[in-house]
């Protein structure tokens, strides 16, 4: 017999709660296997690059946070602008909960960015376009955090929250592409899908594992504060007075 | 293999301060981000039982 | 006699907007003071060389056309929302973008153009010849009115929130990341003999996409604030 379930019932905060609270482990446990994997092709499989030697490796890290700062900001946006489309309220909490991670997602960028550049360039810091159109998307995770944080209408704030990210994501590329107008120093998009890759083939599969990994560490730690998220701001419901004495 | 001893992965041809910065920063970025969740989590519990 | 058409409305708000502006002069000539100062604090922090000035001047008098056009932006809604006519406005019958695309008018008139005009006499103190002048009042000129519509949308969402101008401006000055790229870059170009019709093109067409999507997010922005 098909049963069929009815997946409305977990955008309810209270059935949500529970969903996520099972299935955080399961990502982590993920994001370690990813890592693992990830981390012995980075160090073991993939050969030392003619020109950058060993530092390049730190690509592994780079190239991955960049990929999920992005796309952090991109689903944040989404879930947002569901929350103020259809008003829902677990959408609007999702896209706060992403939001600090994907701020920290963009600082790893920064930071192993400018520790790659400095053996590169011999600058600790480069104006060049990819670089700074991450320090200005880290402006944007701020403005996103900080208003939210200033109003204390948890709805208002929610949907407040959803214009500036959906103005934010439009005006990612408008940025991106002004920036890159701006200035051309770093170096040229390695990774395409349509052009052949300038780097190695294990170069790729180390950069894409570890993509991976930061993505079930995301959904991860997302799903953890959206439970801190839910409990903060559910606090008077009842089914959130019978969680507490099944936690103990 | 890569790397022909111990010392010479750490050195990592000279550049080791920056690879492991990075990896080292990333890594200790991750555990706080978990160390600060965990903490807001016992704080919320808290707040909750005291509110009973 | 006639009913009152449509567009009344947007024309007597925006003029309600510019008689109150004009009333309240000192507003209008704090920004420009502003703009003055700033644009002359640079060669008192880097030195007064000739060359480097030259250089510098797009994009000093860039950013200071920006921040004091920031500046001037939590004046564009706030009186209204104080006084409970926002309140009013979004439930009148025309449309609310139209009403804040006519309040953002009048605040552009008011508080940006003045910045356009005295905008060539700093370029004459970072020694821009005639060719950078005219570059610069026409970069700034499709500029600031982009300022201005994206800088609304970051005053409404802030109508009444605790950390008021510097929550402002840390929402609203990514976003005016490209104007700034383009407008100096217009003058800069112009500078080396590249022309700048590419970059007054780009600003042109944000400009267009601005005035298509900014009043739309300002009125949604509004009603979260009043409802």
């Amino acid at each position: 017999m098909i049963t069929h379930t009815n997946w409305f019932k977990y955008s309810s905060p209270a059935t949500f709660y529970q969903l996520a609270g099972k299935l955080t482990p399961w990502f982590f446990a993920a994001a370690i296997l990813f890592t693992i994997a990830g981390i012995y092709v980075s160090f073991f499989v993939a050969p030392t690059d003619a020109q950058q030697g060993e530092a390049y490796r730190i690509i592994f890290i780079h190239v991955p946070a960049a990929w999920m700062s992005m796309f952090i900001y991109i689903v944040m946006a989404c879930w947002s602008g569901i929350g103020l489309a259809f008003n829902t309220r677990l959408s609007s909490m999702v896209a706060s909960a992403l939001a600090p991670t994907g701020a920290l997602m963009t600082f790893i960028a920064l930071w192993t960015g400018s520790l790659w550049g400095k053996p590169m360039w011999g600058t600790w810091w480069v104006w060049d376009a990819r670089l700074t159109s991450e320090l200005i998307l880290l402006f944007l995770y701020f403005g996103f955090m900080s208003l939210q944080a200033a109003i204390d209408d948890p709805r208002r704030a929610d949907k407040a929250g959803a214009v500036i990210a959906l103005v934010g994501v439009i005006n990612v590329p408008i940025i991106y592409f002004s920036v890159k107008w701006w200035n051309t120093l770093h170096q040229g998009a390695s990774v395409s899908l349509t052009r052949s890759p300038s780097m190695a083939a294990t170069m790729l599969i180390g950069m894409l594992l570890m993509a991976l990994a930061f993505w079930m560490y995301s959904i991860g730690a997302m799903l953890m504060r959206v439970r801190c998220i839910i409990l903060e701001r559910e606090r008077n419901a009842a089914w959130v007075k019978s969680v507490q004495g099944d936690e103990r | 293999m890569n790397w022909e001893s111990v010392s010479a992965f750490i050195a990592m041809g000279g550049y080791g301060g920056f690879v492991w910065g990075s990896y080292g920063i990333t890594a200790a970025c991750f555990a706080i981000e978990i160390w600060l969740l965990l903490a807001r989590q016992r704080r919320v519990r808290r707040q909750l039982l005291g509110q009973q | 006699m006639t009913s009152p058409g449509p567009l009344d409305a947007l024309r007597a708000v925006a003029g309600r907007d510019l008689l109150s502006a004009l009333r309240r002069r000192a507003d209008l000539l704090t920004t420009l003071i502003f703009f003055i100062i700033v644009a002359s604090l640079f060669p008192l922090g880097v030195g007064t060389e000739t060359a480097l000035l030259r250089a510098m001047g797009p994009g000093v008098i860039w950013v200071a056309a920006l921040l004091a056009s920031m500046l001037a932006l939590t004046r564009v809604f706030a009186g209204d929302y104080a006084d409970g006519t926002l309140e009013q406005l979004a439930l009148a019958p025309q449309p609310l973008a139209a009403l804040a695309m006519s309040k953002v008018t009048a605040h552009w008139l008011a508080s940006g153009l003045p910045l356009v005009i005295v905008a060539p006499v700093l370029g004459l103190q970072y020694d821009l010849d005639a060719e950078g002048l005219l570059i610069l009042l026409a970069s700034l000129l499709l500029g600031t009115p982009t300022l201005s519509l994206i800088g609304a949308i970051g005053a409404s969402l802030t109508l009444g929130v605790r950390g008021g101008g510097a929550l402002l401006s840390l929402i609203v000055l990514p976003l005016y990341v490209p104007v700034l790229i383009f407008g100096a870059g217009a003058v800069e170009a112009g500078a080396a003999g590249l022309g700048a019709t590419p970059h007054l093109s780009l600003l042109g067409a944000l400009l267009l996409v601005a005035l298509v999507f900014a009043p739309w997010a300002t009125a949604v922005a509004l009603r979260i604030a009043v409802e």
